[in-house]
C-alpha cells in the first residue's frame, strides 16, 4: 500500500504552491468485504481494498475538481483542479470562515469489521437464512451484508489536516414467497457504525419478515385514495428525509430566489408539536461524524422547531451566499466525488401520544410500517411502506399489499395532528443524491399521525 | 495483469483477470451557471480465480499489489459458491463500434458551450425557469485474460447532454428535463432543448384529474420510469432460476399482448450500453426477450447459465466491480405503428404520464407499481389541455402489458439503457386530491 499520510504532506506542499481563492484535498485508503447469498447458497463473496484522493480547487466561484486513483504525479492533479476552476470562474467567491484544524479523529474503540472472519460472517448469515427457509411458501431468499473500514485526510490551503476514519456495516435481507403466479416479499434493512453486535441475534424478527412475506399472498391492495395515516417510527423517519430534510439542503436553495422566498425562515410548515433535527454530533450512528469534509465541525441544527422553519443544512460556500452560520453538512460519498450538502442522522421529536391514542380514533385508516423506500421533488415526495394494515373503529385490522404514499410538502407536514413518544433510529438506510449513493445516514421518529395522506392503490 | 495470471494459476486451478480504467470529464451547471469542471482518473483490477471447484474473488485500485490481490481471492474462495462454468477460451469477437476519438479532442471550452447554448434555448422560452446542465465525455478501457486463453481489450468513449429546469410559481414545482448519450460527441442543443420546450408548453395550465379508472399513455419517458424496471428483473436469468420471477415458468407462453416485442441488445453501434463482449468475455448478441408477446428467452451470465442448463447470453456484469452477475445491457421495445397524437386524439377522458416518481419502490418482482405523476398531462376530448398534480397511478405491469390499446411509432433513447416507443393502455387506476 502507498503511504497516503505522505501523499498528503506532499500535496499540502503543493497546494501551497498555487494561486486560486481555496484548494482543498482529500485522500482515502479503504477496505471493504461483502457477503451475499440468493436462496440457499451463497451467491458471491469477496474483498475489496481501495486507495484514491482528490483535489478540488476555487477561483472567483467556479470549482474544479480532480480525483484519481493514483497518487503519482500529484503535482500535475493540482494544475488540473486550479486549470479547470479558472475556466469555470465567474464572480467573487464567497466561503463561510472557519478556523483551520488539525486534529486526529481517529476512532480506535470500534475497530475495522473488515478483519473479522469470513467464517464468523458467514455463521451468522447461514443462521439467518435457515430462518428464512423454515417457513412454508418462502421460494428464495436474498441476503446482502457489506462491511467497510476507511481512513480519511483532508488538508486545505487555510492549513487544515485532519484524519478520520469510519466503519461501516449493512445488512439487508429479504424473503420471496410464491403461490401460483403470485410473488409477495419482505424484507429487513439493518446498518451499524462498524458494531457487529448491532446485527446478531436477529432471529426473532427474521423469522417473522418471513412469515410476513408468506401472509402478504393473501393480503388484499388497498383501494387508493385520501386516508387517515399512523406511520411507525422507520417509516416515519423516512417521512421526515424525504418530506423535508432534502428541502432544508441549502444546495437546492441558495441561488435560487423563488425557492429562498419559499424556504424563508420564520415560515410555517407544521403545527406546534412538530420538531425536525438533524444531528450529525450523536455518537455512534451511521451518519455521524466529526467533521465534515470541508473540514468543518458538526453541530446539531434544527430544521423545524414548534412548526416553524428556524434553519438547514450548509456547505461553506452555501452559508456564506445566505448569510448563515456553516452547519458542517458537506459531504461526499468517496474521494471520487466533490463534497456537497447532506444531512447526517435526521429525526422527528418525539412527544406525549401513545400508539392507542394515534389510532383510537380512526374509523378507517391505514397503519404503515417498514421501509422500501423514499424520493423527492422538493415539492412531491413518495415513500413507500413494506408491511401495511388497515386500521378499522380504532383497532389494527387485515394486512395489506406494500403501499406508496405520496404527499406534498406544503400541506402533509401540516396534516401531522399527534406525534409519539417512542422515538427509534433506523440505521438501514442509504441516502442517493446527484449520483452520490449510498451515504450512510441515519434517520428516525416516534409514531405519527398524518390526516389526508394520498395512497395509491387499486 | 500477466503477472497477477501466473500468480493466480499457481495456487488456482483457473483465473481471470479483469481491468478497467477511465478518464471522465463532466463540466457541470447549476442555476443558469457554470458551477464545476471536473475531470475522474479512475481504475481497479479484479481477480477471480476457481480454486477447488469454488469461485474466489478480490479487487484493488492498487494494481502493483498482486500478491495481496491473489491471497484475498484465495481467502474468499474457501467460502465461494461452487463453480459451474467454464471461462471462455479464445475467440473471435464480433466487431462492434463504440469507440470515436473525437469524442476525447472535444475541448473543455466547446464542452461549456454546449452546456450555456442548451441553457439559453430553454430560457429564451421561458425565462424564469432555472437549469442545470451536464456535459460529459468520458474513454473507458476494459481487458479481460483467463487461464484458458481468452484474451479482449477495447476501448469506449461515452458523450452525453442533458438539461434539468424548474420553474416554481407560488409554491407550485415544474420539473422539466431530458438528455441524450452516444459514443460519438453530440451537439445538438436544439433537439434536446426541443423536448423540454414541449414539455414547459404542455405543462402551462394545471389540470384536476378524476380518482377512478383511466386511459393512460406513457411517452418514452413514462414508459422507462414506470415499466422497464420490474420487465428488468423479471427476465434477470438468476430471479427465473430461483422461481421469483413472474415468468419463470412462462417460456414460450403468450404473456403480452401480440404487438410488443422486447429485445435486449448491446450490438447498436456507438451506443454507450453496447460493447464486443460482457465482463466475462463472451461476446455481445441481440437477445429476443419477447417475441409478439411470447416470452422467447432470459438473460444469462456464465455461471447462472451453467446453473439453468442454458448458454450465456452475454449479459454478466460487474456492477460496483462485484462478481459478473446476469445484467441487462439495452432493453429495446419494438415501435409501433401510432403516431402520438393519433393516440392522444382517441382518448375522451385521461392521462399522459411522462414521469412517474417512486415507480421502483414497490413489489417490483409481482410487476405492482405506484407512484406519484411528477409529469404528466391530462387528456380531454383528445387533446392535451394542462398538467395534473397530486396524482397518484397504481397497476400491475403484467396486466398493462397483456392488453395495450396501441404501441407508438414514437420509439427513442431514453437514457442510456432504454429505446421505447410510447405505450397507449385501456385503463390505470388513478388517485388524486
Amino acid at each position: 500500500m502507498p503511504d497516503t499520510k505522505e501523499s498528503a504532506h506532499q500535496l499540502a506542499e503543493i497546494i501551497g504552491k498555487h494561486q486560486a481563492d481555496y484548494i482543498e484535498a482529500h485522500l482515502e485508503e479503504s477496505q471493504a468485504s461483502y457477503i451475499t447469498y440468493r436462496g440457499r447458497e451463497l451467491e458471491s463473496i469477496g474483498k475489496t481494498t481501495n486507495v484514491g484522493g482528490n483535489v478540488r480547487a476555487l477561483v472567483r466561484s467556479g470549482w474544479g475538481f480532480s480525483s484519481f486513483n493514483s497518487l503519482s504525479d500529484l503535482a500535475s492533479r493540482v494544475e488540473l483542479a486550479v486549470k479547470q476552476a479558472q475556466l469555470a470562474a465567474s464572480k467573487k467567491s464567497e466561503l463561510a470562515s472557519v478556523e483551520p484544524v488539525i486534529d486526529s479523529a481517529l476512532t480506535t474503540e470500534i475497530g475495522n469489521p473488515v478483519t473479522i472472519p469470513l467464517a464468523k460472517k458467514k455463521q451468522l448469515l447461514d443462521t439467518y437464512n435457515d430462518n428464512i427457509w423454515e417457513t412454508s411458501k418462502i421460494k428464495t431468499s436474498i441476503i446482502a451484508y457489506g462491511d467497510g473500514f476507511k481512513k480519511t485526510i483532508f488538508l486545505n490551503s487555510l492549513g487544515s489536516f485532519i484524519e478520520q476514519d469510519r466503519a461501516d456495516i449493512t445488512l439487508r435481507l429479504a424473503a420471496i414467497a410464491t403461490e401460483d403466479t403470485e410473488v409477495q416479499q419482505a424484507g429487513l434493512s439493518l446498518g451499524s457504525r462498524g458494531d457487529f453486535g448491532a446485527i446478531e441475534n436477529l432471529h426473532q424478527p427474521v423469522t417473522e419478515m418471513a412469515q410476513h412475506a408468506v401472509a402478504l399472498l393473501s393480503a388484499p391492495k388497498v383501494k387508493g385514495g385520501e386516508y387517515t395515516v399512523v406511520l411507525d417510527p422507520i417509516l416515519a423517519g423516512v417521512f421526515a428525509h424525504e418530506a423535508f430534510g432534502h428541502l432544508s439542503e441549502a444546495d437546492f436553495v441558495y441561488e435560487n430566489d423563488r425557492l429562498r422566498e419559499i424556504m424563508v425562515l420564520g415560515r410555517e410548515f407544521g403545527g406546534p408539536e412538530l420538531s425536525i433535527v438533524d444531528d450529525a454530533t450523536l455518537p455512534g450512528l451511521r451518519g455521524s461524524y466529526r467533521y465534515d469534509d470541508e473540514g468543518v465541525p458538526t453541530t446539531k441544527t434544527y430544521l423545524i422547531r414548534e412548526g416553524r422553519l428556524v434553519g438547514r443544512l450548509h456547505s461553506r460556500e452555501t452559508a456564506a451566499r445566505m448569510h448563515e452560520k456553516p452547519t458542517g453538512n458537506a459531504r461526499a460519498v468517496s474521494y471520487r466525488y466533490p463534497p456537497i450538502v447532506r444531512m447526517s442522522n435526521t429525526y422527528i421529536e418525539p412527544r406525549t401520544a401513545s400508539f392507542t391514542d394515534l389510532i383510537s380514533d380512526i374509523k378507517e385508516g391505514i397503519y404503515a410500517k417498514n421501509w422500501y423506500g423514499g424520493t423527492t421533488s422538493m415539492e412531491m415526495f413518495t415513500f413507500s411502506a413494506g408491511e401495511a394494515y388497515m386500521i378499522r373503529n380504532g383497532k389494527l385490522a387485515e394486512p395489506l399489499r406494500p403501499v406508496t404514499l405520496t404527499g406534498n410538502l406544503f400541506h402533509t407536514l401540516q396534516n401531522i395532528d399527534a406525534i409519539g413518544s417512542d422515538l427509534d433510529m433506523n440505521q438501514g438506510g442509504g441516502c442517493g443524491k446527484g449520483g452520490q449513493m449510498p451515504l450512510p445516514v441515519a434517520n428516525g421518529s416516534p409514531h405519527i399521525r398524518i390526516r389526508h395522506c394520498l395512497v395509491g392503490g387499486k | 495483469m500477466e503477472t497477477i495470471l501466473a500468480q493466480a494459476k499457481q495456487v488456482a486451478e483457473e483465473a481471470e483477470v479483469f481491468m478497467v480504467s477511465s478518464e471522465e470529464t463532466p463540466v457541470q451547471f447549476e442555476t443558469n451557471h457554470l458551477k464545476h469542471i471536473q475531470s475522474k482518473q479512475s481504475g481497479y483490477v479484479a481477480l477471480r480465480i476457481i480454486k477447488e471447484g469454488r469461485t474466489g474473488y478480490a479487487i484493488t485500485t492498487e494494481f502493483s499489489d498482486r500478491q495481496n490481490l491473489v491471497d484475498t481471492a484465495t481467502e474468499t474462495a474457501e467460502f465461494g459458491m461452487k463453480a459451474e462454468f467454464e471461462l471462455p477460451p479464445q475467440t473471435l469477437y464480433p466487431s462492434i463500434e463504440v469507440f470515436d476519438p473525437t469524442v476525447e479532442s472535444v475541448t473543455l471550452e466547446e464542452m461549456v458551450k454546449l452546456g450555456s447554448e442548451l441553457i439559453n434555448i430553454v430560457r429564451r422560452h421561458t425565462p424564469e425557469v432555472l437549469c442545470d446542465a451536464e456535459v460529459y465525455k468520458g474513454t473507458i478501457s476494459t481487458r479481460i485474460i483467463n487461464s484458458r486463453g481468452g484474451e479482449l481489450s477495447y476501448r469506449q468513449t461515452v458523450f452525453s447532454l442533458g438539461i434539468q429546469g424548474q420553474l416554481i410559481r407560488g409554491t407550485d414545482m415544474l420539473f422539466v428535463g431530458e438528455s441524450q448519450s452516444s459514443c460519438h460527441p453530440l451537439s445538438d442543443t436544439q433537439a434536446i432543448a426541443s423536448v423540454v420546450l414541449r414539455q414547459l408548453d404542455l405543462a402551462r395550465e394545471q389540470a384536476p384529474i378524476p380518482t377512478k379508472p383511466l386511459p393512460v399513455i406513457f411517452t418514452p419517458n413514462g414508459v422507462a420510469s414506470a415499466l422497464i424496471l420490474p420487465l428488468m428483473t423479471a427476465f434477470n436469468g438468476k430471479v427465473v432460476l430461483e422461481g421469483a420471477s413472474p415468468i419463470s415458468q412462462s417460456l414460450g407462453e403468450q404473456v403480452f399482448d401480440e404487438r410488443l416485442s422486447l429485445y435486449d441488445d448491446p450490438t447498436v453501434a456507438y451506443r454507450p450500453q453496447s460493447r464486443p463482449a460482457d465482463d466475462e468475455g463472451t461476446p455481445s448478441q441481440r437477445t429476443t426477450l419477447v417475441e409478439q408477446g411470447r416470452v422467447a428467452s432470459f438473460i444469462y451470465d456464465l455461471q447462472t447459465a451453467a446453473l439453468a442448463s442454458k448458454k450465456s447470453t452475454g449479459n454478466g456484469g460487474r456492477a460496483r466491480g462485484g462478481l459478473p452477475s446476469p445484467t441487462p445491457s439495452a432493453f429495446i421495445i419494438t415501435p409501433g405503428g401510432t403516431t402520438f397524437t393519433d393516440m392522444v386524439s382517441d382518448v375522451k377522458e385521461g392521462l399522459v404520464i411522462e414521469h412517474l416518481m417512486g415507480a421502483e419502490q414497490g413489489n417490483i418482482l409481482s410487476g405492482d407499481f405506484s407512484g406519484n405523476v411528477l409529469l404528466g398531462y391530462r387528456i380531454e376530448s383528445g387533446k392535451i389541455v394542462g398538467r395534473v398534480k397530486d396524482t397518484m397511478v397504481s397497476g400491475n405491469v403484467y396486466q398493462l402489458l397483456s392488453d395495450i390499446t396501441a404501441i407508438g411509432s414514437d420509439a427513442k433513447w431514453v437514457g442510456s439503457s432504454v429505446y421505447t416507443p410510447s405505450i397507449y393502455c385501456p385503463e390505470l387506476s388513478v388517485a388524486s386530491k
